[in-house]
């Protein structure tokens, strides 16, 4: 074995944790940051060097595993720790050690002044870990340990700032959340084990078709139950408000976590599993519907917030709905392709977000925005770039992304789906400029105290921003559409996906591709179009025509009649319906479920501590009656 | 009449630990008489060594099998894998109670006298190969702890829990010998392996007399590891013992009650496993949910500990009835995990408050993570394991005993175990969210730092994770104890 | 079953007798109450004072005491009966028997439980 040392990418960061815990308060806030960045770029180089040696292997050899240490071994059942280098998790690899590496930078900025900065960076590096075990291991005993360590640091990162009440009980609904998902995980996980022996993922893979009938209950159930895991780490209906909550936590987190890595772990897996899911079509259905159901309704969501990051939030839900829904349609290459081009530009958003609301002396909320073009240059440059980049705009990354998503969805038959993915892309558009526009454009809103504070972010912030813009721009090339033999991105992936029911349909015609690209492009065009007259154009012209023009009352009311229309027919129903579902679906439904098992746990747990009162009496009384029912039980049989 | 028995030297090494066991107490109590000062730590001295020569004997022949006393008492693996916990248990106990002991003014060479007797009751049980034998055990070690539980005579609910622990001790003791006196008058012996082979003969599914007498057997030792509905004791007891003493019972004497079940499991009772099935898998999902269920609503850290010792049975008993020697090796392996991180857990609860006072409400941990990073990083790692969160060795046993369960066909229990280790982690996490979430409201708790205290603390937690990343170690140490088992 | 038959009607008539005595007696039994009758020692010495009296602690010590060593010793009987068969062995295992209760008596001296003062 004389692979290049994959366990090496885990351990730095976990390295850096134990010398952190170790030496930490002697190192100073400097020495913490070099410390933890340091580890993380070094895991990138070692990532990009283990990558560049598996690009040079040849396509059919394409998958590396390194055995670093058996955990456990039972009769004919093996748990090894043991890592899996393949196109697929590459791709994961390099994003989680590049992106991670680039938001280690900008939070040694963001966070200087917060008095907690050793604990941060512990935590940080924690889940740089986690992420990267769950990333690289080749069997799903070792990805559960990295799914559980990612939540257990996301629970408390969310929580980083426990004095704030909001903040701790956000953690909390996020655990709860996730437990819920994790349940689905472990259960199915138990259960291909029972059924199939294995837990290692080459030997389950080989095993199931035989084990398994192609849509048999069996597979299905289990396929759903991990799907179920999937909708609680990635936030997906009907386990997604947690994720908006999250953003209590510190920026950088949001980004790093609550965006570009481990929210899209449930979309690795689903992806990783593909196997299993192909062999049970119902399966699949259930995901594209969830993910198209998903992406629309985040969508709708986002129209209507105020606060700078729980739009991006909500973006992200919607987003990650898209990644599904590819994966639902058998197009794992597309819904991969999206997660990584999503991870530039989400980041991006979210570096952004947070270096406006750092500029602003800690202010979130887009009212109180405005006119920041000027003032923060470098921040504006950048979010311009991510924001077309998310509303699909070409040539950005996430135009080639979303292009293909829709563009499978629509081959391989799905065409509600595609339908449901084209309308979001357009509300994307609108929410996305929205933002944009009432951050960046217009008057300033600015209270004056902010005003008196404004200034553009350090270095250390604004570095990771320019890489990351440059990665939105250009990180989609590799998945040109209409290329022969498919394009970049998809022919190194083949070797994992090869054969996959949506990679195999019937290529569609060139002229009805052009087509797509055309709608979905419109669409964006739509988006934007709207979001520029809503914010930008109308309220001066409206102010301007009711004062000055009274003459030409009637043209402009007419206008203003069809804007009005527009509005009350589309604007103010989808508006007040985002604003109802938010309130009532969110506050009521979903989190009065979650209240709900809460509650009735508690009310279970008060009526049996009624049986405890503590008189010796009692107690022997229920163990006699204990031995009745049971000698009853016996008798009977 | 066989006659005298003749002993080899391989016996005598055998027996050693129980030798040394009831030496090391008899000399406790002579050595009383000796002059001493006040602070001495002669008594724990003594008590550590016995356990240590106790274990060493054992080690020498730990690959030898051997039945005494005309099969009453065997030398196996499974005797050599629990005589090893019980040592290290007992060794562990005295290194928390050092300090504890002495700090609640316990009066200490009977308490350590006490300790070992108790320890010695367990390692028979460990040992017997016959039902009088495992009654002989089981007395000598609850009587032992009877009296522990009350020790901290000037506190109320410390008396009442020894009463409540004695009489309903004694209760279970009158279902347990009545079971076995219904099996010896079906079967004609006590001995467990010619119990087996009488049935093996002569099936006995339909004889009232058997099926009544093994129930009450199970009732019995049902009651030791506190199995719904015989675990009513349990909170009451755990809360009003002393600390130290709460850890080794929650401890040895379940992991000793087990002992006992498993050995009756893999003879008398594997004979007639179909039958049991539905019964112990009923108890085995009472016990887990009623356990885990109440403990969520528990403010005093203790009485929640005890509730989820509960639950832990239930996990053991699905290992139990999942039946055979993988069964079998999944109940040792949880236990001896088990065991770690119930020792630690209170055993960090040794540490706090000053004097003879008790900090041991959820609010007491308030900050403690801050304020003590060392504790807090070792009741996260305990917390964490007892809800089963890889990599901690709490997660490999639950891995284990679901497998062996799934492979035996019993998806429910396992789906029922699993949904249960879920809401478990919510009352596990609320003491680490205690430790760094919260201010204290009133005055922070004081830690009483001792050198054995923290050493026990820190072995447990470093075995606790290796265990969690070296698992199949442990693993196959069971299972090679499981089929050197008689 | 047909052995038990014996210890049944055995177990039968203690019954019938207990309950026949104690029914016929209070069906026929006169009862002309009056305050002497209802006193304590109806005829013996006057009482003087209250009956619930309290003990000192040490009374039980010593009566629990002498319980324990009382019923260890009921096990010497057994032996002493099959002393012959049992031999060398049996006398090992009695010496044996009896250091644990010597060290827990001498426990005992030495921790003055015997010491009324």
């Amino acid at each position: 074995m004389n692979f290049p040392l994959l366990w090496i990418i885990p351990a730095l960061p976990l390295a850096a944790v134990g010398l952190n815990l170790l030496i930490g308060d002697r190192l100073g806030k400097r020495g913490t940051a070099w410390l933890a960045c340091g580890a993380v770029g070094l895991a990138f180089a070692f990532a990009v060097r283990a990558v560049l040696r598996l690009a040079g292997l040849p396509e059919a050899d394409r998958t590396i595993v390194e055995n670093a240490y058996t955990w456990m071994r039972v009769g004919d059942f093996s748990a090894s720790v043991a890592f899996l280098l393949d196109p697929l998790s590459a791709v994961m690899c390099l994003v989680v050690t590049g992106v991670g590496f680039l938001i280690h930078v900008y939070s040694v900025g963001y966070m200087a002044h917060d008095p907690s900065f050793r604990r941060f960076f512990l935590y940080l590096n924690l889940f740089m870990f986690a992420m990267l075990t769950l990333v690289l291991a080749d069997n799903f005993l070792l990805m559960f340990v990295g799914w559980e360590g990612v939540g257990l640091c996301s629970y408390l990162l969310i929580g980083f700032w426990y004095e704030r009440p909001s903040a701790a009980e956000a953690g909390k609904k996020a655990f709860v959340m996730n437990r819920i998902g994790d349940f689905g995980f472990i259960l199915g996980m138990l259960l291909l084990f029972a059924w199939a022996g294995s837990l290692q993922y080459d030997r389950l893979f080989a095993i199931a078709p035989h084990v398994f009938v192609k849509g048999a209950a069996a597979i299905t159930i289990a396929t759903l139950l991990l799907f179920l895991g999937a909708t609680g780490k990635s936030a997906q209906i009907p386990l997604y408000t947690w994720l908006p909550d999250a953003m209590e936590g510190p920026t950088p987190v949001s980004a790093l976590i609550h965006a570009a890595t481990m929210v899209t772990a449930g979309v690795y897996m689903v992806a990783r599993c593909h196997p299993l899911f192909l062999l049970a079509p119902a399966s699949l259905e259930t995901v594209a519907v969830v993910g198209a159901a998903t992406a629309l309704f985040a969508a709708t969501i986002g129209l209507a917030q105020n606060d700078i990051k729980r739009v991006l939030a909500y973006s992200t839900v919607s987003q990650l709905g898209y990644m599904f829904m590819a994966c639902g349609v058998g197009a794992f290459t597309a819904g991969i392709f999206h997660l990584m081009t999503h991870a530039f530009f989400k980041a991006l958003l979210f570096l952004g977000a947070g270096s406006v609301i750092h500029a602003l002396s800690d202010e979130q909320d887009l009212r109180r925005m405005g006119g920041l073009a000027g003032k923060l240059p470098w921040t504006h440059g950048t979010m311009l770039v991510a924001t077309l980049a998310i509303a699909g705009i070409p040539p950005l990354a996430g135009f080639f992304s979303k292009d293909e998503i829709l563009s499978r969805a629509f081959a391989s038959g799905h065409s509600g789906v595609w339908l449901v993915g084209l309308v979001g892309a357009a509300l994307t558009a609108f929410y996305m400029f929205r933002l944009y526009i009432l951050a960046f454009r217009g008057p300033s809103r600015l209270s004056h105290e902010a005003e008196h504070h404004l200034h553009e972010s350090p270095p250390s912030m604004i570095i990771p921003l320019v890489v990351l813009a440059a990665l939105s721009a250009v990180g989609g090339l590799v998945g040109q559409p209409m290329q022969e033999g498919g394009h970049l991105f998809e022919r190194w992936m083949r070797p994992v996906f090869e054969g996959a029911g949506g990679e195999a349909a019937a290529p569609l015609s060139p002229r009805t591709e052009w087509t797509l690209i055309a709608l979905s492009v419109a669409a964006a065009a739509l988006g934007i179009y709207g979001a520029y007259r809503t914010y930008l154009v109308e309220p001066g012209l409206a102010a301007r025509l009711r004062e000055r023009l009274r003459a030409f009352h009637q043209a402009v009311l007419h206008k203003y009649w069809i804007d009005e229309l527009y509005d009350a027919l589309v604007v103010a129903p989808v508006y007040h319906l985002s604003q109802r579902l938010w309130r009532f679906w969110d506050e009521r439904i979903v989190d009065g479920m979650v209240n709900g098992v809460a509650y009735t746990f508690e009310g279970v747990s008060a009526l049996l501590r009624l049986f405890q009162t503590g008189f010796v009496g009692t107690y022997a009384l229920f163990f006699t009656l204990g031995v009745l029912v049971i000698l009853i039980e016996l008798g009977r049989r | 009449m066989s006659g005298v028995p003749f002993l080899l030297p391989v016996d005598w090494w055998a027996l050693g630990a129980v030798i040394a066991l009831s030496g090391g107490a008899m000399a406790l109590l002579l050595l009383e008489f000796l002059p001493h000062g006040p602070e001495s730590n002669r008594a724990a001295l003594v008590s550590l060594v016995t356990l240590l020569a106790a274990g060493a004997s054992v080690f020498v022949v730990r690959d030898s099998r051997r039945a005494l006393f005309d099969g009453m008492f065997v030398h196996d693996g499974i005797t050599v894998f629990f005589t090893f916990l019980f040592c290290a248990i007992g060794i562990l106990s005295v290194l928390l109670s050092w300090d504890y002991v002495k700090r609640t003014r316990i009066n200490r060479t009977e308490y350590y006298a006490l300790l070992l007797s108790s320890t010695l009751g367990m390692v028979i049980m460990a040992g017997s190969n016959d039902l009088i034998t495992v009654f002989l055990g089981l007395e000598l070690m609850s009587l032992a702890l009877y009296v522990l539980v009350g020790f901290r005579r000037s506190h109320l609910e410390s008396n009442e829990a020894s009463l409540k622990y004695f009489l309903l001790g004694a209760f279970a003791s009158g279902f347990l010998l009545y079971g076995i006196a219904l099996l010896y008058g079906a079967t004609g012996t006590t001995n467990l392996q010619k119990m087996t082979a009488v049935m093996s003969d002569s099936p006995m599914l339909e004889n009232p007399l058997f099926v009544v007498g093994a129930l009450l057997l199970v009732v019995g030792l049902g009651f030791k590891v506190s199995a719904v509905p015989f675990h009513m004791w349990t909170p009451d007891a755990y809360e009003g013992a002393p600390t130290s003493v709460t850890a080794f019972m929650s401890a040895g004497a379940k992991a000793a009650g087990f002992a006992a079940l498993v050995r009756v499991g893999l003879s008398t009772l594997g004979a007639v496993r179909t039958d049991w099935v539905p019964v112990l898998s009923a108890i085995a999902i009472l016990t887990m949910t009623v356990g885990n269920v109440t403990a969520l609503l528990q403010n005093n850290v203790k009485r929640m500990l005890a509730y989820s010792s509960i639950a832990h049975a239930g996990y053991v008993l699905v290992a139990i009835v999942a039946g055979g020697r993988d069964g079998a090796s999944a109940a040792l392996f949880y236990l001896a995990v088990y065991s770690l991180m119930n020792l630690g857990a209170f055993g960090i609860l040794t540490l706090l408050g000053r004097g003879t006072e008790e900090r041991v409400l959820v609010s007491d941990l308030a900050g403690l993570g801050f304020r003590h990073p060392g504790l807090g990083i070792a009741m996260t790692v305990f917390m964490l394991a007892l809800g089963g969160i890889p990599p901690t060795a709490g997660f490999m046993a639950k891995v284990y005993v679901f497998g062996v369960a799934l492979k035996a066909g019993l998806v429910p229990l396992v789906i029922i175990g699993v949904l249960n280790s879920v809401v478990s982690v919510f009352y596990y996490l609320r003491i680490t969210v205690a430790m760094y979430m919260e201010e204290p409201q009133a005055e922070p708790t004081h830690v009483s730092w001792a050198v054995p205290g923290a050493l026990a603390v820190l072995a447990a937690v470093a075995l606790t994770l290796w265990w969690g990343v070296q698992a199949h170690a442990l693993l196959d140490q069971a299972q090679r104890s499981v089929l050197g088992g008689m | 079953m047909r052995e038990y038959l014996p210890v049944l009607v055995f177990a039968a008539v203690a019954v019938l007798f207990a309950v026949s005595t104690i029914g016929v007696s209070t069906i026929i039994v006169p009862r002309r109450s009056s305050a002497r009758k209802m006193a304590p020692y109806e005829c013996g010495v006057e009482p003087v004072g209250d009956a619930r009296q309290r003990f000192e602690i040490k009374f039980y010590l010593v009566a629990v005491l002498f319980i324990l060593f009382d019923i260890e010793a009921v096990f010497l009987y057994p032996w002493a009966v099959a002393f012959r068969q049992l031999g060398l062995y049996g006398l090992v295992e009695m010496g044996l028997f009896i250091l644990v209760l010597v060290v827990g008596y001498l426990y005992l001296l030495f921790k003055r439980a015997f010491d009324w003062n």
